[in-house]
């Protein structure tokens, strides 16, 4: 476990320190993320090293959001003057990003198949 | 008593104790609209008041729990690693829906709170909402929006998401396990994928790659989305 935890936190700090190199223009936490991603595929980082601690902070974040999250109370204006516009942005932005991502997952998938029938014409089972 | 109330001691066992209380709920009832945040902030928040804790002191003895929220995010790292095969057998077209799929979810963003006159402040805390919530916070905060915003907006989203999700992809005749699991999670993050895995396990697994690779994608095109507007 407090391998991990170093483990981690080593990532934090390259991230943090990477987010620094590019000017801020990305968060450190997820620059180092995805550094971590890159070290565990590269084997470069165990996964048995990291697991336990990821596991714990990853299903244990909801008690994390709550310190900031407390902070609504003093942007419970901005919410109550701007609640047509966050409905409307977010309802239909969210609709959006379902109907974008699906389609075009879906469209490659039947390309590819497409494809793969076109190759294999004596293969009758597509 | 004063003293006791204000003391890190009291403020890390009270933030625990509601947390705790608000996930059994949770877990007893399965209602999405009692996701243990929508009810633990404001029960927080009230229980703060009424004790006469200032909001100051509660940031100040909370602040061990805030910063686990940087570590969550690098430890999600290590969950898009176990997805990490799905990823490679459809990496072209993972990338490429979900890439599209943030830049329309920014811009559309961004298009109607303006065009409804919100603020560079609110724009910006409304930007990553299709975002898993640590990683929403951190993309809020950089570009000049409030975390608390952002938390709040990304768990309502997320419920939306993960309800109306599936009557949407039914409507539009989606039937790819991939395609269905790839939209609920990049749309509605960790929620989306709980109902993602109601549907099915390639659905389930998909959509919680989706999570880590819309977050990635989502904290790189804030910047880019924020820096073409401005141009405009």
């Amino acid at each position: 476990m407090l391998a991990g935890i170093f483990v981690i936190l080593l990532f934090y700090v390259l991230g943090e320190a990477a987010a620094w190199l590019i000017g801020g223009l990305v968060p450190g936490s997820v620059l180092g993320m995805v550094l971590l991603f890159v070290a565990l595929c590269l084997k470069i980082v165990k996964a048995d090293t990291v697991r336990p601690a990821a596991r714990w902070l990853c299903d244990n974040m909801g008690l994390f959001f709550l310190p900031a999250g407390v902070g609504i109370v003093n942007a419970l204006d901005i919410l109550s003057s701007n609640w047509e516009a966050i409905l409307t942005a977010c309802v239909v932005s969210t609709v959006a990003v379902i109907i974008t991502v699906a389609t075009i997952q879906e469209a490659f998938e039947k390309r590819r198949a497409a494809a793969q029938n076109q190759q294999t014409p004596q293969n009758p089972e597509r | 008593m004063n003293t006791l109330l204000n003391s890190e001691i009291f403020i890390l066992m009270l933030t625990l104790a509601v947390y705790l209380v608000a996930v059994w709920l949770y877990r007893s009832t399965r209602l999405p609209l009692l996701h243990p945040l929508l009810v633990s902030i404001p029960v927080l928040a009230l229980v703060i008041h009424l004790l006469g804790i200032s909001y100051e002191s509660f940031r100040h003895g909370s602040h061990i729990i805030d910063f686990l929220l940087g570590p969550t995010v690098v430890a999600l790292g290590y969950l898009l690693y176990e997805q990490r095969e799905h990823l490679k057998a459809n990496s072209v077209s993972i990338l490429t829906s979900v890439f599209v799929g943030s830049l329309i979810g920014i811009v559309s963003v961004v298009l109607i709170a303006r065009w409804f006159g919100a603020n560079h402040e609110l724009v910006a805390s409304l930007e990553p909402k299709s975002v898993t919530t640590p990683i929403a916070m951190s993309i809020a905060e950089r570009s000049g929006g409030i975390p608390a915003i952002a938390a709040v907006v990304v768990i309502v989203v997320g419920i939306f998401g993960g309800i109306v999700g599936p009557f949407i992809l039914n409507r539009l005749g989606i039937r790819s396990s991939i395609a269905r699991g790839l939209a609920l999670g990049s749309a509605a993050h960790g929620l989306g994928t709980a109902r993602a895995m109601e549907l099915g396990a390639i659905e389930g697994a998909i959509s919680g790659l989706a999570i880590g690779v819309m977050g990635i994608m989502t904290a790189i095109l804030v910047p880019v989305v924020e820096k073409l507007l401005e141009l405009l």
